[in-house]
């Protein structure tokens, strides 16, 4: 439903140098899904979600909405964001505090083009706000109202003028740990309930993955990878990738040997086998990426037939309540391990892991 | 619903793009410019010409600057003015300031009523204060030197108003509640961890006051100093009540009295004008950098505590006694003396006798004179179309220059604020001197006094809207963009009803703030638009010291009302209005 193409923004900084904003960003959303932008502050996120919704004009690209075209630089077009009929929810929630909660939620549907009468209006408006559990106080004072309410206000009145298109700007992130559990199913069922096509854009990786049909990585103004979430998370395109979804010990190596498909790299903890070796060549530098569900700790050697197992100390112990996350020191190096709670291996002492070749990723350098 | 959206492939012509927003723009950038840019030139331009005699043309000259520069009455004028303006700051900035650090920082009794002390300045015009004074202090009519002398029996009167020492009593005395107000702002941002830190590591109250507070309190210090210094070398009123009669010359009275001699020195006036701008035009730019400046030493975080409070045992009921003092210097006594001669028949000073001969005469008189009531009426008319036209012409520039990304847009923000480094005088002086040589009529009718206001206090309308724009964050207007609204619509719905908290506050203020203006009225008035502080000096030229009176206790009691207003409406209108 959503297309956008090569879009570009170059920004001008204090001394005249060009700095580029976002660099040929394309991607496309099908219809009443949500599409997650995600990424580390300054890797042009919100620029995206602020050139589709028209606040901002690129440089160059194309964007498409339903069939119609919303901005074409090429085409000289510029739909004003007041024309688009998308709807925004703001990072600040945007609340305007000299109107009610009813008032705030109307004034799409009053400054609209299509004339609604006043019934109309109250029906749309009351609808909105029971969608998102507000309609007991529809006319309290907006200002009056808890973060979580504001943020609800900002909803409804996103989705009170029916737009074809959503969009979402960090809006869980001023809210408390608690809260954004909580919002993430309620803002996930609505989307749902509603069938609205979706743009999310957040720097929170576990919300990304938690809520997403597809995730679209973006650093330094690139889009990095473009998949669903198992996918990012299991099959990372690169170290950046790797690092920022969930977290991961990397190891480096050099590839030193074919198996079919997978590849056995000479590496700073041992022989490690990997078993999708992505077409990396003999003698290649390569980066292995292991998360920390995945190495099986245990006190004494293990016996397995994949032959990676690997003996080191316990460095350090943090007991997390549901897991107990211990660094373990294989020489020079540092590997994170997630385990059992129930472990008591005391810091020091010697400790062995094991890694399945399938749930090891090598990676590109960068 | 289908997405329609009402668009062609081609974007439109450039005269559909020219909405009501640029128009609106460029007519309130105009205006602005106009206002504050020729009136200055005119001035330059004046002070290089000679006077224009009946047959002989105005030629170009340097004789002025000559005069200006060269004469020993010029610079006589000028070390009186920098004395006076020195003594002054120093006299209100040490009133000022121990009453602040007593307010904020101590724990006083009778503090809550200190608050009270921030509205005098409003409904205490300075030519009033100085009357008031005069006729308290005065060493031939003054109360108190009447009163010392009959209870000590002595030959000589006690104080003497009418010398150097007097100015600066007075003057310090009028400015001290602005420096009570900025150094309170100023005791109050500081965070007390930072004293207490000097504490702990073992300092006293002594050495943890002059090291950390006072350093700390520096920019706010200098600035507040020149605020005041500025101010007092702008001060017409009191030089001329006082210095004249006894030939003390300041600069702005040497510019009133150039423009008093026959033939009117303009050129001379000028020149003079000149210097005071250069004065004050680097004064204020020393102030405006300090206050950038001082983001190093800014204490404030944002979370919100409470300041240190010294317990002063039994010493709190001196200082509770000094403010005491401090109301009575500047709000009772003044106030007393003008009620008193207001009932007189002839101004007599108060005495047994005295007391029962008291009559309403001179109310009356004030209620009946026409030229009276016509003040009135020109001062409402003035202080009504002049704030309003400011709040208008402000929101619309600092729309302009807080909201848009237009190339230029600080140099908008100068020059709106330009008017502030004008004293009263020259203002009005460059206003007279523009509307004689571009005649359009309006010199001699009320509206070169609506154009003089207007340009005065522009700045201080400016500061209430700024304030109050930048607090509308711009995702609140984006966000109605989102909903579909147009700018008109925006900027109506939006924008304004934010700022109607501000906007309602700049309009009372300059309305205030006109209604008491003498300065830039003096040279613009004639026979039918004179004002109410206007009226107040004539008649004190004239002699009619109860009938002045009289007019000031109306006045007074009127400014009283206004001020109660404008904080009733303040309060009712917070930030929720629709």
């Amino acid at each position: 439903m959503l297309n956008i193409q090569s879009l570009n923004t170059v920004y001008v900084d204090r001394h005249g140098a060009k700095v580029a904003g976002i660099e040929n960003v394309s991607f496309e959303v099908p219809e009443g899904k949500l599409f997650t932008l995600l990424g580390p502050s300054g890797c042009g996120k919100s620029t995206t979600l602020r050139s589709i919704a028209g606040l901002e004009k690129p440089d160059g690209g194309r964007i498409t909405a339903n069939g119609v075209t919303v901005f074409s630089a090429s085409d000289r077009i510029f739909v004003p964001p007041n024309k688009r009929q998308f709807g925004m929810v703001f990072q600040s929630y945007a609340i305007w505090p000299h109107m009610s909660v009813f008032r705030n939620c109307s004034f799409p549907l009053d400054v609209g083009s299509k004339k609604l009468t006043k019934r109309q209006i109250e029906d749309k408006v009351m609808r909105a706000l029971s969608a998102v559990g507000l309609d007991h106080v529809a006319d309290r004072d907006a200002t009056r109202m808890s973060g979580g309410q504001q943020q609800r206000l900002a909803l409804a009145r996103a989705i009170v003028m029916e737009p074809k298109l959503l969009l979402l700007d960090e809006p869980l992130s001023n809210l408390d740990a608690k809260l954004r559990d909580k919002m993430r199913f309620e803002l996930k069922r609505l989307q749902r309930e509603l069938n609205v096509t979706t743009i999310y854009v957040t720097h929170d990786q576990e919300e990304a993955l938690a809520m997403s049909y597809e995730i679209a990585i973006m650093k330094d103004g690139h889009v990095v990878q473009k998949a669903r979430p198992r996918e990012i998370y299991e099959q990372p395109a690169n170290r950046f990738v790797a690092d920022f979804i969930g977290t991961t010990s990397f190891v480096e190596g050099l590839v030193q040997d074919h198996d079919g498909d997978g590849i056995v790299v000479d590496s700073s903890i041992g022989k490690l086998q990997v078993a999708n070796g992505y077409g990396v060549r003999s003698g290649a530098k390569v980066v292995v990426s292991l998360r920390p569900e995945n190495l099986a700790v245990s006190e004494s050697e293990p016996d397995v037939a994949h032959g990676n197992v690997f003996e080191g100390t316990v460095y350090s112990k943090v007991f997390l309540g549901e897991t107990l996350d211990f660094e373990i020191k294989v020489g020079d190096q540092i590997l994170l391990a997630r385990v059992h709670p129930s472990h008591r291996a005391p810091v020091g002492s010697k400790i062995w892991f094991t890694v399945d070749p399938t749930r090891c990723i090598a990676l590109n350098q960068h | 619903m289908e997405l329609q959206l009402g668009v062609t492939n081609t974007p439109p012509p450039f005269w559909r793009r020219l909405d009501s927003k640029w128009l609106v723009i460029g007519g309130a950038t105009a205006i602005v410019a106009v206002l504050a840019l020729v009136p200055l030139c005119f001035l330059l331009w004046q002070s290089f010409m000679t006077p224009q005699g009946a047959d002989t043309p105005s030629v170009f000259t340097l004789s002025n600057y000559k005069v200006a520069f060269g004469t020993a009455d010029s610079w006589s004028a000028f070390a009186n003015s920098v004395e006076f303006a020195i003594g002054a700051a120093l006299a209100s900035f040490l009133i000022g300031t121990s009453l602040a650090w007593i307010n904020e920082r101590t724990n006083t009794p009778l503090r809550g009523l200190f608050s009270v002390v921030t509205v005098v300045p409003l409904i205490n015009p300075a030519i009033l204060f100085t009357i008031s004074w005069i006729l308290l202090a005065s060493p031939k009519i003054g109360v108190l030197n009447i009163a010392l002398q009959s209870l000590f029996g002595l030959s000589h009167p006690v104080f003497n108003i009418y010398s150097m020492g007097g100015m600066i009593w007075i003057d310090g005395l009028q400015y001290s509640p602005m420096a009570f107000l900025l150094m309170s702002a100023a005791f109050r941002g500081m965070d007390p961890s930072l004293e207490e830190s000097s504490i702990m590591s073992g300092a006293g109250l002594l050495k943890t006051t002059f090291r950390i507070t006072l350093r700390l309190a520096l920019p706010a210090i200098v600035s507040t100093i020149l605020i005041l210094f500025v101010r007092a070398v702008e001060s017409f009123e009191v030089p001329a009540l006082i210095g004249l009669p006894v030939k003390i010359q300041v600069m702005t009275s040497s510019i009133y009295e150039a423009l008093q001699m026959y033939p009117s020195q303009t050129g001379l006036a000028s020149a003079y004008s000149t210097v005071l701008l250069l004065i004050t035009s680097v004064g204020i730019y020393i102030q405006s950098r300090l206050i950038n400046a001082g983001g190093r030493y800014t204490t404030v975080t944002g979370k919100a505590f409470r300041s240190r409070v010294v317990d002063l045992g039994p010493w709190r009921y001196v200082t509770a006694s000094l403010f005491v003092l401090y109301a009575l210097l500047v709000v009772i006594l003044p106030l007393l003396v003008l009620l008193w001669s207001s009932f007189q028949k002839f101004y007599a000073a108060p005495s047994m006798a005295a007391l029962q001969h008291l009559t309403l005469d001179s109310y009356r008189y004030i209620f009946s004179y026409p030229e009276i009531k016509e003040a009135i009426g020109n001062s409402l008319i003035l202080a009504f179309s002049c704030a309003t036209c400011v709040m208008l012409l402000s929101a619309v520039i600092c729309w302009i220059v807080v909201k848009t990304k237009i190339r230029g847009r600080w140099l908008l923000d100068n020059v709106a604020s330009l008017p502030m480094v004008f004293p009263g005088l020259v203002l009005g002086l460059a206003v007279m001197i523009f509307f004689l040589n571009v005649n359009i009529g309006i010199y001699g009718t009320l509206w070169i006094l609506v154009i003089a206001y207007i340009t005065r206090f522009m700045p201080y309308g400016m500061r209430y809207t700024t304030t109050s724009m930048i607090q509308v964050s711009k995702e609140l207007e984006e966000s109605a963009e989102m909903c579909g609204s147009s700018w008109a619509r925006t900027f109506y719905s939006i924008v304004l009803p934010l700022l109607k908290p501000g906007l309602i506050s700049g309009w009372i203020y300059v309305f205030i703030v006109s209604i008491r203006e003498l300065s830039a009225s003096i040279l613009l008035y004639s026979p039918g638009s004179e004002t109410i502080s206007v009226v107040v000096w004539e008649l004190w030229q004239n002699g009619q010291y109860v009938e002045l009176s009289a007019l000031s206790v109306v006045f007074v009691i009127g400014l009283l009302a206004l001020v109660s207003i404008a904080q009733w409406v303040g309060s009712k209108f917070g930030v929720k209005s629709v």
